[in-house]
């Protein structure tokens, strides 16, 4: 029954190949197998949106993904998105979170920012009413969505003024 | 490890699928999207001991227009891919209506059209919005195919007619009657949340302008997609008045649904919900069936 299964993925730019269990979730696979703890575990059941990555650039919900089914394919996670370590190479929208406060406790924040990567690469100029829709897949307990959506539009500007 | 044991294949040709499945049978779940399947996994709710994983099969993944004028969409396409889908758009608007509803753009990434219809929850969109277009359901096993109208696809309670051998394979929504309108509706605390009553509805006039046709059909009150049939029954032959409409809203919510009440929503309050949403879909679907081309 336990059969191991080959996984070849490349995240963040990096191959790697594991055996694993079919029933490893890609959660799981990515914070005990990759040791990649930046994306983050709330509800495992597809509700609160903190593991969300990116499968092949679109964002999905880690927790409800095998890693036996990402063979093959390219995963971007939250330690995809700044381009070295220190504050003047964090992503705009990193950036955006540390100046606006979208930030209490950090926890459903790896979340937010890999929803919000492809939203404001779709969408440059998103209306308030567009970016609470957007967020609505992810669920913070402390910060309050006040201030993440006042991060997304500072964001959304960076991101527009960079182009 | 959430989810139980369970032995994976991830076939590459549907020749390959429907073998696994007549093996295993009643053992063995199909997984599509997964975005309702993982998380019933994941509280051991579900714990099949054969998974078999459809991701691998490109040709179940399409839009293609018909030459009815309708559209033919693959079971494995993803719902994403459907909303944002211009023949979509054009031949089968209310399912473009339907789709930016259906839970969270990271669920409609990977969740898939015809898995959501195969999975049957009374609580989804899907169901009720093939139910009024009046879809049909391309099944296939090793032993053949056949299609079923939607309202014999829908059987009960997350339950389908679809054998523990067979695959849904597509899905054939007909083109719009002449001087037919739409609408979709919910009523939903947080967008993207499973809605506490929701309607698809359809409306088609004659050439005077009096309701040919009519549907209602509810979701999260009842086992499944549920009809008010007494309500369009009501409207046949009459003008879309708001009257008229006002009535059949009275009727649909006071004789044709009998709402469970849960945590989220006492019976009462769907079955004001039911007139609520009825009055305003069908308001929207007539005034859309006066504009479309005759």
């Amino acid at each position: 029954m336990n059969e191991f299964v080959s996984v070849q993925v490349t995240v963040n730019g990096v191959a790697y190949e594991r055996q694993v269990e079919p029933r490893l979730l890609l959660s799981d696979f990515l914070r005990h197998d990759l040791d990649l703890t930046g994306t983050h575990v709330g509800c495992e059941h597809g509700v609160c949106g903190a593991c969300t990555v990116l499968l092949n650039g679109e964002a999905v919900r880690s927790c409800l993904l095998f890693a036996a089914q990402v063979n093959g394919q390219n995963i971007t996670t939250v330690e995809g998105l700044a381009s070295g370590s220190g504050m003047d190479k964090l992503h705009p929208l990193q950036q955006a979170f540390w100046e606006a406060h979208g930030l209490q406790c950090g926890y459903c924040t790896p979340g937010f920012l890999m929803t919000l990567v492809p939203f404001l690469q779709e969408n440059p100029n998103p209306s308030e009413q567009e970016i609470r829709e957007a967020l609505s897949g992810n669920l913070c307990r402390c910060t309050g969505y006040q201030k993440i959506v006042e991060a997304v539009q500072l964001a959304a500007e960076k991101l527009r003024q960079k182009v | 490890m959430k989810p139980a044991p369970f032995q994976y294949f991830a076939p590459g040709t549907l020749e390959e699928t429907l073998d696994l499945l007549d093996r295993f049978n009643y053992d063995a779940k199909v997984i599509a999207g997964g975005q309702s399947l993982v998380p019933a996994m994941n509280f051991r709710l579900a714990r099949p001991s054969v998974l078999i994983d459809l991701n691998g099969l490109p040709e179940l993944s399409f839009i293609r227009p018909a030459a009815d004028g309708g559209v033919h969409i693959g079971a494995m396409t993803r719902q994403r891919q459907v909303e944002r889908d211009d023949v979509v758009a054009q031949r089968a608007p209310l399912i473009h209506e339907t789709m930016p509803h259906i839970a969270h753009p990271q669920i409609r990434n990977r969740g898939t059209f015809g898995g959501s219809l195969a999975h049957a929850d009374p609580a989804a969109e899907l169901p009720a919005v093939l139910t009024a277009l009046g879809g049909r359901f391309r099944l296939q096993s090793k032993r053949g195919e056949r299609w079923l109208p939607a309202d014999e696809f829908f059987v009960d309670f997350f339950t389908t007619a679809l054998e523990p051998d067979e695959l849904l394979m597509e899905i054939a929504v007909p083109p719009l009657a002449a001087r037919t309108g739409w609408a979709f509706h919910e009523v939903v605390r947080r967008h993207g949340d499973f809605a506490l009553v929701g309607v698809a509805t359809t409306l088609s006039l004659d050439e005077a302008g009096r309701v040919q046709d009519a549907r209602l059909v509810y979701l999260s009150i009842g086992d499944g997609p549920v009809q008010a049939r007494e309500a369009t029954r009501l409207l046949q032959g009459q003008a879309p008045t708001d009257e008229a409409i006002r009535a059949a809203a009275e009727t649909a919510g006071d004789r044709d649904v009998d709402p469970v009440g849960d945590i989220h929503a006492s019976s009462e309050y769907r079955r004001h919900l039911v007139k609520v949403l009825a009055r305003q879909t069908l308001t929207t679907a007539a005034e859309r069936a006066r504009r479309a081309e005759p």
